[in-house]
């Protein structure tokens, strides 16, 4: 007699068998939606951004297509084949990324280098310009704060402070990742615009991670700089305690 | 002469009416379709989804009911709508709830939407007639009434996920991650022992009153029970039983196929991937989960639905993305449930029609040795 699944499914003690799988971190081929490939990819796109980010150029990863990771001496090699997306201007592009996890003799952020052409060739000079020229003159310093708003909505003029936000993001979550992290930036809580110096538009921020394995929201202060020459440079990161401190408001209605 | 002059006179009628000018009911449907329209590609307060739940009722009394059953921690109602043709024999069913997260808004918002689509179609699409002529439907639009609530309250609890008990003795923090509290493989991976952490599992397995809700309907219901869908974000993924890296599913083929249908069927809608695996495979291992326990106590397709985005926005969508990650949701889940039900009302047919053969078959075979 056949047993349908349905059937065996309702066998007592049949259900949900135990599998030995050794605990081992993924090595050799990887699968690319497995989450050790796409783990690693986010580490990519965070490097991406720390290096080519701007209020106009803002990387997310489209896809993982092939990938490969091997233990050597130093911690552990990740080779990548992956699609970029720049989500501005939806230009996608391919890259080809080498990162490494340093392993616990030397900790410290993961290496990355990656090669993406196409990714990178729309040309955002122009606004990049006018945004830097509209701003650096410190008449008018810009703030803001909770963008987006729970529904998702900010202000137009202040959408490129919030993809800014998401790439000095960037160098944090760069900085934070390892194989057991998945960070994204969930929200910019305020940005203050300070005066400009050596001709650098220089901001405060106060950002909140999203670091996806622990679920857990983290609160970062930074303060960077940023202009068309120089792209985005973080002078100062703080974490802020997880405030352990509620008293229950009256939720009742 | 005076039958062509009337007939005329038909004709002449018959275009104005269908010019629509002057016809009220044309102005009344139009009203209501656009507020309708804007209805789903808002996300609603707790109220609001208690008074849309009532206007459900109100306005579909033939098919949609409601039924209370349980209280969260703070002694709210935890309430589903079931959707089906009234009878008095015992039905199959699909199970879907929302918001067992707090701040996954989009998914109280696609529970509405689903509701709403199965109400709008299920008199003109034939399959999904066929589907209500068969299947209840049970949906709980918000489990975690508490955590959605206080999500609501300001900026500063936005993202909150877990509900709203408080910690166990010592601990000044709140809330217990209502999907890491499910007896399955309850505290065994995934999950954070700190209660002030964002998965912490509770005390022990079950001890969250909406927890034990949902378990008990569960409980009372599996045999009839034919697909259960959990709806979360973000991340795009259909996550299959089950969380535990060691624990693997006796159906686990059937579920990825499924699974990878429906991600096929939500590409369809808006060009958006999905990915599909367990959870240890493709985003991190875990316990305890709603899915989990539904697929131990044998409910055979039970999945996960991550719905939009890959970290753009997260937790916060944007409105205008409502509609369209409710479109392919809905085709995703739609997928699910058709291979559930011809599952159940289809392959049991081939399944007599095949024995009455191997019936003939012998008798055949036992008379023409007997010549």
């Amino acid at each position: 007699m056949v047993l349908n699944s349905q059937e065996a499914a309702t066998f007592p003690g049949q259900e949900g068998k135990v599998v030995e799988i050794a605990d081992v971190m993924a090595t050799g081929v990887l699968n690319p939606s497995h989450y050790p490939a796409r783990r690693a990819a986010a580490v990519v796109q965070h490097y991406l951004n720390t290096q080519h980010g701007s209020p106009y150029r803002w990387i997310f990863l489209s896809t993982v297509h092939s990938g490969s990771a091997e233990e050597v001496t130093e911690g552990r090699k990740y080779q990548l084949e992956l699609t970029m997306q720049e989500v501005i201007s939806n230009v996608s592009g391919k890259c080809s990324a080498k990162l490494l996890f340093p392993g616990e003799e030397k900790p410290g952020a993961p290496q990355v280098q990656a090669l993406c052409a196409e990714l990178l060739s729309e040309n955002i000079t122009a606004q990049e310009e006018a945004f830097y020229q509209q701003h650096r003159d410190g008449k008018n310093l810009v703030s803001g704060e909770n963008i987006p708003d729970s529904y998702g909505h900010m202000e137009p003029a202040m959408k490129p402070f919030w993809q800014l936000g998401g790439v000095a993001s960037s160098f944090i979550m760069l900085r934070e990742s390892n194989e057991s992290t998945l960070y994204n930036m969930a929200h910019v809580a305020n940005f203050t615009q300070l005066e400009t110096e050596k001709d650098q538009l220089r901001f405060q921020y106060h950002v909140l991670l999203h670091e996806m394995i622990s679920q857990e929201i983290i609160h970062w202060k930074m303060l960077f700089t940023w202009s068309p020459a120089e792209g985005v440079k973080v002078l100062q990161t703080e974490l802020l305690p997880k405030c352990h401190c509620e008293v229950p408001p009256d939720t009742t209605n | 002469m005076m039958l062509c002059l009337s007939s005329v006179g038909l004709v002449l009628l018959a275009l104005t009416v269908q010019n629509g000018h002057g016809n009220p009911d044309s102005a009344v449907w139009n009203r209501m379709e656009t507020s309708e329209r804007n209805y789903y590609t808002r996300y609603h307060n707790m109220t609001e989804i208690s008074e849309w739940m009532e206007a459900m009722k109100r306005e579909n009394p033939d098919v949609v009911s409601s039924m209370i059953y349980g209280q969260t921690y703070e002694k709210r109602n935890i309430t589903l709508l079931k959707i089906g043709s009234s009878s008095t024999e015992r039905k199959k069913a699909i199970w879907m709830d929302c918001g067992i997260h707090a701040r996954e808004w989009i998914a109280p918002a696609f529970c509405q939407y689903f509701v709403k689509e199965i109400i709008r179609t299920y008199r003109s699409d034939d399959k999904m007639k066929e589907i209500m002529k068969n299947l209840d439907f049970y949906i709980t639009p918000v489990i975690n009434v508490d955590g959605y609530i206080f999500s609501w309250l300001n900026e500063s609890t936005r993202l909150w996920r877990k509900s709203r008990s408080p910690g166990p003795d010592g601990c000044t923090c709140y809330g217990t991650d209502l999907n890491r509290n499910f007896n399955a493989n309850w505290g065994t991976i995934g999950v954070s022992t700190n209660c002030c952490g964002e998965t912490y599992c509770g005390t022990k397995a079950s001890s969250e009153p909406e927890t034990q809700a949902v378990t008990d309907m569960l409980d009372k219901m599996s045999q009839d029970i034919l697909a259960f869908i959990t709806i979360h974000s973000y991340s795009q993924l259909i996550l299959v039983p089950y969380g535990h890296p060691n624990v693997s599913a006796s159906n686990y083929k059937e579920l990825m196929e499924v699974g990878l249908g429906a991600a096929k069927a939500i590409k369809a809608v808006h060009g958006m991937n999905y990915t599909v695996g367990t959870s240890p495979d493709i985003l991190y291992p875990n316990s305890g989960s709603s899915r989990d326990y539904a697929r131990q106590i044998g409910i055979p397709l039970s999945f996960t639905f991550e719905l939009r985005d890959t970290g753009e926005y997260g937790f916060k969508l944007p409105e205008d993305q409502i509609q369209p990650t409710c479109e392919e949701a809905f085709a995703g889940a739609q997928h699910i449930i058709s291979y559930a039900h011809d599952k159940a009302f289809y392959s049991s047919a081939a399944a007599v029609t095949t024995t009455l053969w191997t019936t003939l078959m012998a008798v055949w075979v036992s008379s023409a040795t007997l010549l």
